[in-house]
């Protein structure tokens, strides 16, 4: 079984879980930028083992499925096309063998997640098939798609819901992309870095609750803020300690850079935030060029709200389980 | 009770799932060999934790939801305090680090920036070699890129700031200088450090079943080889 990539969309790679465990040999995570919509797009498909799915960036990829699949699309609200009819998101769909599947562009959002049934079956690389394609580590030195590649599918069992046949057929029900696709732009909850209290006053209240916009020079690594530039009461000597998805840096430019996926294992610019792991999805799905805003937040409010979605997520895996099991 | 010779660990929590263990804001081998040394002692105690060594701090990255108490919070508080815990009482153990010797040709156009760096520093090429040769390098982190070491150890005189025009390919294995550190590149990267040699080995296999050559807190030390023996031991070099 097996998938051919007849055009790669704008960026598009495999992403899984990511690649934890490897930080001390330099070794990022990776992985899926928005998670939650990562795991939803599999558990629509009855995966249960973390299989890769491709993540889509602005544009999505054109594939020919050799043999029938099973496919799920969440995430960014992108155009889906199976042979020319429309594919609803956030379901699971049937198709026959030898079908084209069109990912086109996104109405709202900057991410979906493709995942077909037994995942893309690429073989691991350090325990993770994501793409780390600023380290190039993974499936192809860890690169992009390109058209020609062909993506290997994984053995399965055919889901109960949507047995075989010779039509494109979606299940008759999907998910509310809400809570999980967001378009509502509420500020990303930021916690105080080592270095908040070394920025001016003027800087510590723009960044409160002052508008950034995000920058071109964004990709999985990191995002560029661009605002009012924000400055240290004095300039502060820093040796390199380690750096996390999700830190606010601030390099001498002033324009903040937050870490993201591929975020490098050490870094030597002041901290001055966290965003909370629970807003980093919706960070995911913001485009170039569309405002960031962020308020203050502590520690245990980012782990209430972060096991509040686990729980949440943990329900509807289950009900999906369930309700995939039945015809 | 035993006179406290230690400084305190500061400890900071960074993320929902990461603590920083802070030893000191400086770059020294000293500061540096404890950090690797507790890395050792909670990678042997913790080993559900993911320890990741720098200069001078160490991060530990973990599941808050096994950490957290009982009422479901502050697993930071409960990790740091195991963490004091499995620390205490117990010197953290001197473990007696691997030793590599690299293979270094500093001959050409393996060294592009040698004799730049050698008029800097107002020595000749050779007296370069000599220095970088001579000295005892301890890895202190690994980071940039997969398998890049930075060293400690670089004899003073050989400090020389970075280039002004980093250079967008430095070939992989290129021994480089970058201030008071030296390193090697172990892939074919964009760079901004002063490139006076270059090593046949490689020191990052995604394959292999220990991808990096070199580890956080391993000595290292450089051995001048000439072309002929580069080209050779590059060719026994799987690729």
């Amino acid at each position: 079984m097996s998938a051919s990539i007849l055009k790669p969309g704008l960026l598009s790679s495999l992403q899984d879980a990511g690649r934890p465990g490897h930080a001390a040999l330099g070794v990022g995570r990776a992985g899926a930028m928005d998670g939650p919509a990562w795991q939803l797009a599999n558990a629509l498909v009855g995966n249960h083992h973390g299989e890769a799915a491709i993540e889509c960036t602005l544009l999505g990829p054109s594939l020919r499925f050799e043999h029938a699949a099973v496919i799920a699309v969440t995430g960014a609200a992108i155009a889906v096309h199976a042979d020319e009819q429309q594919i609803p998101l956030w379901t699971s769909c049937y198709l026959p063998a030898g079908s084209v599947l069109q990912l086109g562009g996104m109405a709202h959002g900057c991410r979906a997640y493709l995942a077909v049934r037994g995942g893309f079956d690429v073989a691991p690389i350090l325990g993770s098939r994501s793409s780390d394609l600023h380290a190039r580590i993974g499936h192809q030195q860890g690169r992009a798609l390109r058209a020609g590649d062909v993506l290997p599918i994984g053995a399965a069992t055919p889901l109960p819901a949507l047995a075989d046949g010779n039509e494109v057929r979606p299940l008759h029900w999907s998910l509310d992309p809400q809570p999980w696709f967001d378009f509502d732009r509420r500020p990303l909850a930021l916690l105080h870095g080592s270095h908040w209290s070394q920025l001016d006053e003027a800087s510590r209240q723009y960044l409160a609750g002052g508008n950034f916009i995000l920058s071109k020079d964004s990709n999985r690594t990191a995002s560029r803020l661009d605002g009012h530039a924000l400055h240290l009461q004095a300039p502060l000597e820093l040796i390199s300690e380690a750096a996390l998805p999700g830190t606010l840096q601030l390099p001498p430019s002033g324009q903040p850079i937050a870490l993201l996926a591929e975020a490098p294992v050490t870094g030597g610019y002041p901290r001055i935030g966290q965003i909370a792991a629970v807003d980093l999805p919706r960070l995911a799905q913001l485009r170039p060029g569309d405002n960031v805003c962020f308020h203050e937040s502590t520690l245990d409010d980012a782990l209430t709200r972060l096991a509040a979605r686990q729980q949440r997520l943990t329900r509807l895996l289950e009900t999906i389980a369930q309700r995939l099991e039945h015809a | 009770m035993k006179p406290q010779t230690q400084p305190e660990i500061q400890f900071e929590a960074l993320a929902e799932d990461a603590l920083l263990l802070r030893f000191g804001e400086r770059i020294d081998i000293d500061l540096n060999a404890r950090v690797q040394a507790t890395a050792a002692s909670l990678r042997n105690r913790l080993p559900e934790l993911e320890c990741v060594s720098a200069y001078a701090s160490l991060l530990l990255r973990f599941d808050p939801w096994t950490w957290a108490g009982k009422d479901g919070q502050h697993p930071h508080q409960q990790l740091q305090a195991a963490v004091s815990a499995a620390l205490r009482g117990n010197d953290p153990q001197t473990i007696a680090p691997r030793e590599l010797i690299i293979p270094v040709c500093y001959d050409g156009e393996y060294g592009p920036d040698l004799a730049d760096v050698a008029a800097h520093c107002g020595l000749d090429a050779d007296a370069v070699i000599a220095r970088h040769t001579a000295a005892d390098y301890r890895v202190a982190m690994l980071g940039f890129a997969p398998g890049f070491p930075y060293l400690l150890g670089l004899d003073p005189q050989l400090s020389v700031p970075r280039r002004t025009d980093p250079r967008q390919r430095v070939p992989a294995g290129s021994v480089a200088i970058g201030g008071s550190q030296t390193g090697i590149y172990p892939e074919v990267l964009p760079g901004g450090w002063q490139l006076i040699g270059r090593t046949p080995l490689r020191l990052f296999d995604v394959a292999a079943s220990d991808p990096s050559l070199l580890a956080a807190g391993d000595r290292v030390r450089f051995r001048a080889i000439d072309e002929e023996t580069f080209n050779q031991l590059l060719a026994a070099t799987p690729r």
